[in-house]
C-alpha cells in the first residue's frame, strides 16, 4: 500500500513525512547518515581513503609524481583532483566521457583545494624551477545514494592526511634526482575542509545529508565548506528555490557542527593508524 | 542601445557603467548583449522547441545552457558554470507550462574583464525577457570581492579579482530579493559573507530598476 501511493506520488509520499519532521529512512532532518572511514586501504597509492556516508560509498587514491613547475609558478607544486562517477555506481551514469555531474564535481573539489589551501602548493616544491611533485587525487565513487560532494571532500582531505611522500634529492653532480624509497615524510595539512549539504524541499524546508532520493525530489540544494578557524571556504548553491540570508545563515551554522563532529572522526582514525 | 545607470550612494561601492541591447540576432528566439564595464557576453536562446530523445521529460521544459569562451574549448570550468546557470534559470522558468519542449540557452563570451559570471547572470535574464518565456521572477548577478582589508568592492575588475582575498557571486531574485544561486572563491567569514549579501541585494536594485526601465522603452514605441 505504502509502496503504491511511494510510486505513484513519490513527492506526496515524502511530504507526509516531512509534516512529522522526519524522513522515511527514519532520520530527523538535521542529521546525517553513518559516517564511516577506512584509511590506507589502496597499498599501491601513495595515499588513500574510502568514505561511506550511509549508502554512499566513494574511494580516494593519491598518486605523487614528479615533473617540473610551471614557468610562472617555479616553487609552486600542483594537486589535480578528478572526480569519476562511473556507471557502476547507478543506473544514472553511462559509461563514457564524464557527464556535467562529474566535471562540476571535480570543479567543485579543485575550488574546495583552492579555496581552503589545505596544502600550501610551495610545499610540493623540491627544486625551485626545475623540480616539484604532482599530487594526482582520484575521487572514484562506488555507490551513488546522494551527497556525493560531502563525501568526496572527506575522502579528499583523509586521503591526504595518509599520504607519504618519498623523499627526493638532487645529486649536484648528475643533476638527476634521486627517490628515497625508504624515508618517507607526511604532507603538512594546513587545513581541515569539511563539506556539509542541504536540500531544499518545497521553497522553505531544509534537509541535511540528502539521499538520492531526496535530492531528485529536492526543488535545490546547498553546500557549505567550513574550515576548522570557522571560516567559510564555499557557499555553493547551484541555482533551485531561493534563499533568504537568515536560511543561509541556520546552514552555516549546522555546518559548523558538523566540522568538529568530522574533525573527530578524522583525528580518531589517522589516531589509529600511527603505530606503525 | 539602452544604457544603464552607474554609481551608487556609496563610495567604493559603485557598479561599472552597464548597457544591454535586446534582438540584435535574427535567428534565435531571444537574444540579448550584456555588457558591465568591458565584460560583455551574448546570449541567444531557443525555446520552446522540439527536444531530441531521452532528454524528454513529461512535466517540464527542458532547460540546457551552453557556455562558450572566447579563445579555446570549453572545458571543466565552463561545463560547472553551465550548471549553476542551468539550475538558476530552471528555478525561475516556468518550465510547467510547456512540457516536452527544450530550452536552449546559449552563451558566447565576448570579453572577460572581471565579474564575468554576473554578466553571464544579467545576459541570460534579460535573453529570457526577450524570448519571451514565462517567468516566475527576474534575476540578476552581482559579484562582490574582498580586498586585504576587508573592504566590499562590488563588479570588480580582472585585477581587482586577482588581488581580492575572495570572490562571492550571487544570483538574487526580483521578488524578495532571495539567493537563488551562490558562488565563492577563496575564503572569508561569517559575517563578511552576510555583509557582501547585503551589499549585493542593495546593487541588485539598481539592476532590476535598469530592468524595468529597458522593458519600458521597448514596449512604450509600439
Amino acid at each position: 500500500m505504502a509502496t503504491a501511493f511511494k510510486t505513484v506520488e513519490p513527492l506526496e509520499y515524502y511530504r507526509r513525512f516531512l509534516k512529522e519532521n522526519c524522513r522515511p529512512d527514519g532520520r530527523e532532518l538535521g542529521e546525517f547518515r553513518a559516517t564511516t572511514v577506512n584509511i590506507g586501504s589502496i597499498t599501491t597509492a601513495d595515499g588513500s581513503a574510502l568514505v561511506k556516508l550511509g549508502n554512499t560509498t566513494v574511494i580516494c587514491g593519491v598518486k605523487a609524481e614528479l615533473a617540473a613547475p610551471a614557468v610562472d609558478s617555479a616553487n609552486k607544486g600542483y594537486i589535480v583532483p578528478n572526480v569519476e562517477l562511473p556507471s557502476l555506481c547507478s543506473t544514472r551514469f553511462r559509461s563514457g566521457p564524464p557527464g556535467e555531474e562529474a566535471q562540476a564535481a571535480s570543479q567543485f573539489i579543485a575550488d574546495v583545494i583552492e579555496n581552503s589551501q589545505i596544502i600550501a602548493k610551495e610545499d610540493l616544491c623540491i627544486a625551485n624551477g626545475k623540480l616539484a611533485w604532482v599530487l594526482y587525487c582520484d575521487i572514484i565513487c562506488l555507490d551513488y545514494d546522494g551527497n556525493i560532494l560531502d563525501a568526496s571532500a572527506f575522502a579528499l582531505l583523509a586521503a591526504l592526511k595518509n599520504v607519504q611522500l618519498p623523499s627526493v634529492t638532487i645529486n649536484e653532480e648528475t643533476g638527476l634526482s634521486e627517490v628515497n624509497l625508504k624515508q618517507k615524510n607526511p604532507l603538512v595539512i594546513r587545513k581541515h575542509p569539511v563539506a556539509t549539504s542541504f536540500a531544499i524541499f518545497d521553497d522553505t524546508l531544509l534537509v541535511v545529508d540528502p539521499t538520492a532520493e531526496e535530492e531528485d525530489l529536492a526543488t535545490g540544494t546547498v553546500t557549505i565548506v567550513t574550515d576548522e578557524e570557522d571560516r567559510l571556504c564555499s557557499v555553493h548553491k547551484p541555482g533551485g528555490s531561493p534563499l533568504t540570508g537568515a536560511k543561509l545563515q541556520d546552514c552555516i551554522t549546522r555546518a559548523i557542527t558538523r566540522h568538529k563532529e568530522v574533525k573527530k572522526l578524522i583525528d580518531k582514525v589517522i589516531k589509529s593508524i600511527k603505530p606503525n | 542601445m539602452e544604457a544603464g545607470g552607474a554609481a551608487m550612494a556609496t563610495a567604493g561601492c559603485c557598479l561599472r557603467p552597464f548597457s544591454c541591447e535586446q534582438g540584435l540576432l535574427s535567428r534565435p528566439d531571444g537574444s540579448a548583449a550584456f555588457v558591465q564595464g568591458d565584460t560583455s557576453v551574448l546570449a541567444g536562446l531557443y525555446g520552446p522547441a522540439e527536444v531530441r530523445g531521452s532528454k524528454e521529460s513529461p512535466e517540464r521544459a527542458t532547460l540546457e545552457v551552453l557556455l562558450r569562451p572566447k579563445v579555446g574549448l570549453p572545458g571543466v570550468g565552463e561545463r560547472s558554470r553551465e550548471q549553476l546557470l542551468r539550475q538558476t534559470c530552471e528555478a525561475v522558468v516556468l518550465g510547467a507550462l510547456h512540457p516536452r519542449t527544450a530550452i536552449t540557452l546559449v552563451l558566447q563570451v565576448l570579453s572577460d574583464a572581471g565579474s564575468l559570471l554576473s554578466c553571464c547572470l544579467n545576459a541570460a535574464c534579460m535573453g529570457l525577457l526577450d524570448a519571451g518565456l514565462p517567468l516566475s521572477s527576474l534575476f540578476c548577478g552581482v559579484t562582490c570581492a574582498l580586498d586585504a582589508q576587508g573592504a566590499i568592492v562590488l563588479d570588480p575588475t580582472t585585477r581587482q579579482e586577482q588581488e581580492a582575498r575572495a570572490v562571492l557571486t550571487f544570483a538574487i531574485d526580483s521578488t524578495e530579493r532571495k539567493v537563488l544561486m551562490a558562488t565563492t572563491r577563496g575564503s572569508c567569514s561569517v559575517e563578511e559573507m552576510q555583509q557582501c549579501l547585503a551589499a549585493a541585494q542593495r546593487a541588485a536594485d539598481t539592476i532590476f530598476q535598469f530592468y524595468r526601465d529597458s522593458a519600458r522603452r521597448r514596449y512604450s514605441k509600439s
